[in-house]
Order: C-alpha cells, then structure tokens, then sequence
C-alpha cells in the first residue's frame, strides 16, 4: 500500500482535492495523510476511490463532504457539516463534531469519538451515524432513513417531524421532537445496532442500555380519512 | 456573516505581545467579515482620578493637537493625548458626561469610541489586514481583548456601524449574526433616557446589557436577561475590565471555538483563527454550548 503525505501550510488545498480527485483506480487503497489542516473548509470533498486520509487535526467545515468510498479519519475536531451527503465510505471524527453532523447522508458510517452540535443528522437519508458522546438539539430532524446510535444525552427536540430513521440513545432526552416516539426494542433494532457498535469500535457498550425512537406516523403518513381530498 | 476574536493572556510574559498573537487570528476571519474590522483591548489602567476616551476622526490628517488645546481650556484641566492619524486616546480628569458633552458641542464629528480607566478601542473601514496595519495592531500590549471582522447585513458599512460597541465604561461588545427586534429593544432604552450612535442592532444589545449592569445587575445576571430580551441570531462575546464573556443564541446559529491553554483563552468564530496560537495542541479546544454563559477572568 503507498503512503502520501501533504502538508497544508505548504500545499494548497485545491491541489490537495484535484489530486484526491483524480483516476479512481490509480488511487484504489493508497493512505493519505494530510498534515496542518489548521481548520480549513472542504478538506478531503467529493472522494470517489477506495482511498484512507487521515486529516491530522482540526478540520472546517465540510470535512469529507460527499463522500463515496472512501475511508476519512479526522484526529481531531471537524467543524460544520462533517461528511454531509456522504454516499457511502466511513468518516471517522476522534475529537468532538460542530453542527449538522452527517447531514443528509445515504449512505455510509459517520463515527464521532466526541459530542456532536446540534441537528447531527438532520434530513438523514439512509447513511448510519454513531456518536460517541452527546448530541445538541434538534439532532435527526426530518431524518428520513438510517440510523443515528447516540452513546451519550440528546439535547431538545430530538428526531422532530421524523419519518423511517431510527434513533437509539443510551443517555437522557432532553424533549422529543414532533412525531417522535420511544418504541419497543424489536429483535431487528437491537440486531442493526449490535452491528453499528462494533463497527463504530464500541463493541463493549451494552445493546440493552439503549432506547429506541422513531416516527409515531401520525405527521407525514397518507391518512385515509384524507382519501376524499384527492 | 462575520467574525469575531478574542483572547485572554492568564501569562503575564505573554501580554506585551497581544497584538501580535492577535494579528493572525484577526486576519483568519477576513473571509467572514471583509468590509470593516477592529477591536477593543484592555491596557494598563490609567492614574486614578483620570479616564481615558477613545477618539476617531473622519480625517486621518485631522489636527488633534488643537482639539487638546482646546480642551485643556475646559476647566483648566491637564489633559494628555496621544494620537495616531484618525485615531486619538485623551486621558482627562473631567468626568464622563463633560468630556462627551464638550466633544458633542465643539466637534460633533468626532466619534467618541470607549471611555473607561483601561479600554482601548480601533475601528474602521477596510480589510482586517488593512485596519490592523492603520492602527498598528501588532504592537498593542494588554490583558485581554475581543476584535471583530464585519460583513455588514443589516445597516451601512461606516466606522460607527463596525465592531466593537461599547457603553458606559470598560464595556465592549462584539456580534455575530443579526437581531430581530433591535428596534424594539432601542424604544425601550430610549424611554430610560439612554441615547444610540447608530441603527445597528448590536449597538441595542450593547446598551441593554451595559443599562442592566448600571442598574445594579452582574454581568451574569444581565446576560441571562439578555437571553429573554434579545430576539435573533447571536454569537456574543464581550470584554468588561477584568472579563471576557461569551454566549451563543439557542439555537447556536452563529459558530464559536474556544480554546482554553494554561497562558491563555482564546475564542473565534473558527478554529482556523486558533491554530498558530503558541502550543494549541496542547490547549483544550471545545464548542461552547447554545444559551450558556462562558466568563473569564484575567
């Protein structure tokens, strides 16, 4: 396997993402490490090969935005937007998340060692997201597939206006969001999140020590009493 | 969009260099506010009995010298100044309200910036790196300070309209984001009898929260009035003469990152503005939480 390294104090980050861009099969399982990033935006976007990048500090925002493929690990903090719209690949942020973790994702895993800002996994769309620590508040609004497993606290309004995401936390909820509603651990859950945990490296956590949320249905679904509306 | 900085020297090695550490962090927010910048510092205080008012002039070849003659007239008074183009510190002994009234009658061009025993304020159009060089920012010495870059939104790109406000004495304030009922909030303080410079809305949330604390509030206590009177989008950071403080709206609109060294804290809206601070590594950087108080002591 090759290893690369760039130094952003000395290497522009377009060059950085044009070379992270290029052949995908040129590029299949190199390791890439990119030193100093210092909190600069859009570090490691639109990754389309099978490549590993350690982003080696704090990032800004949009860290590994896009992401298809590809394995991202950011040693320290990420700011806004980390692995927004992710495809598929696995994001790994070991310090703390600023807001709109994973927003939107599809696919993928998002891992956060730290705490996460508010609206982690806003609009989610299928991609599985697990933070180690606490969530801020309106986290999983409007998520509409996948999975966010919260090891520490939600803030407020937790999983408003859901629709099939399925949310588990092993702290306290703060409030639940419109629509939001604690379900009974069916044997599938427990069995998807048995799964997340020992990909996220929390293979010790306990599957018992979670509850699960989802949607109660009763904001987006079709209601027959509407059929004569149509 | 805007960005705000701040910084708190705990070393006491490190203070004559506040400027410089400053210098990059202001610059990193150039992206977030590229229109206007400028900054409040706290410096050594002046000799008891005296106050210092900070001036700015339309012109930077304004004449200061005959601005001082003709205050010292004021009273007999002994009055110092030192000046630096537009920009002019007065130390007097006069109290507050005569100082502002003379400045009102005989030069109303004059913009008083901060009056206080220990506040330094510079403030003006152009780019951070540009204000920075104008007012020498990288030789300034201080405690602490909060600085600000501007992307204006809601009301004109002037010297008046750029951060940092401030009111009454040793009291600053920087923002970012933008208010929704400024308006109201100003009605409200006018009926006090307290007047406004500008119509920018952080000057209201400038004024409130120093008329709390005139009427007997502690920063805290005024803070968490503010967090029930002002409506909108907020990161605030503020500097009192032995504090700076920090919250964020509840619903954390606006960024903000501190990071908490044994020499210093330092605060921005950004990481970016914190990495060449000296052995961040090691420093403990974390997001403050939305609707919390965050206060720092030198």
């Amino acid at each position: 396997m090759e290893n690369l390294s760039f130094d952003l104090e000395a290497t522009p980050l377009r060059e950085i993402n044009q070379f992270l861009h290029g052949d995908a099969s040129n590029l299949s399982g190199k390791t890439i490490h990119i030193s100093n990033p210092n909190g600069a935006h859009n570090i490691a976007v639109g990754l389309n090969a099978p490549v590993h990048v350690t982003i080696d500090g704090h990032a800004g925002y949009y860290a590994a935005g896009m992401n298809q493929h590809s394995t991202v690990t950011v040693t320290g903090s990420a700011g806004t937007g980390v692995a927004e719209n992710m495809m598929s690949g696995l994001v790994h942020v070991k310090g703390f998340a600023s807001n709109a973790a994973g927003a939107t994702a599809q696919g993928g895993l998002l891992v956060i060692d730290g705490d996460a800002g508010l609206r982690c996994g806003i609009s989610l769309k299928g991609a599985d997201i697990v933070v180690g620590g606490s969530v801020g508040s309106f986290s999983a609004f409007m998520a509409q597939s996948g999975n966010l497993v919260i090891l520490g606290d939600a803030g407020e309004a937790l999983g408003d206006s859901l629709y099939e995401a399925r949310i588990f936390v092993r702290g306290t909820v703060k409030s639940l969001g419109a629509d939001c509603e604690q379900k009974p651990m069916d044997e599938a859950s427990s069995k998807i999140l048995g799964e997340l945990l020992v990909k996220a490296g929390f293979q010790d956590i306990d599957v018992d020590s979670f509850k699960l949320y989802g949607s109660a249905r009763t904001l987006y679904n079709f209601h027959v009493d509407n059929a004569g509306a149509y | 969009m805007c960005g705000i900085v701040g910084l708190l020297l705990k070393k006491e090695s490190l203070r004559n260099r506040i400027g410089e550490l400053l210098l990059p962090m202001l610059i990193g927010m150039t992206e977030r506010g590229p229109d206007s910048a400028g900054l409040a510092v706290f410096t050594e205080t002046v000799p008891e009995g005296n106050l210092k008012f900070n001036l700015y002039a339309p012109s930077m070849s304004f004449k200061w010298e005959s601005l001082l003659n003709e205050f010292r007239t004021l009273a007999n008074n002994k009055a110092s100044m030192s000046s630096q183009g537009n920009h002019a510190v007065l130390i007097s002994n006069l109290p507050i309200d005569t100082v502002k009234s003379w400045l009102k009658q005989q030069y109303p061009n004059i913009h008083l910036l901060s009056a206080g025993h220990a506040i330094d304020v510079y403030k003006d159009t152009g780019r951070p790196a540009e204000v920075a060089e104008r007012y020498d920012f990288i030789n300034l010495k201080g405690t602490h300070l909060v600085g600000h870059t501007r992307m204006a939104t809601e009301s004109a790109v002037t010297p008046a309209h750029a951060h940092p406000f401030t009111a009454g004495t040793d009291w600053c304030l920087v923002h970012n984001g933008s208010l929704s009922n400024p308006n109201n909030i100003r009605r409200k303080l006018e009926h006090e009898g307290i007047t406004f410079e500008t119509d920018n809305d952080t000057e209201a949330a400038c004024r409130f929260l120093e008329w709390r604390m005139r009427e007997g509030d502690d920063l805290e206590t005024a803070l968490d009035k503010g967090f029930d009177a002002l409506d909108g989008f907020y990161t605030l950071l503020m500097g009192t003469s032995d504090q700076l403080a920090l919250v964020r709206d509840p619903f954390a609109c606006k960024p903000a990152v501190v990071a908490e060294h044994d020499d210093y804290v330092a605060i921005a809206s950004e990481f970016r503005s914190l990495a060449h601070l000296p052995d961040i590594k090691n420093a403990h950087v974390f997001e403050p939480s939305p609707k919390e108080m965050y206060l720092w002591k030198i």
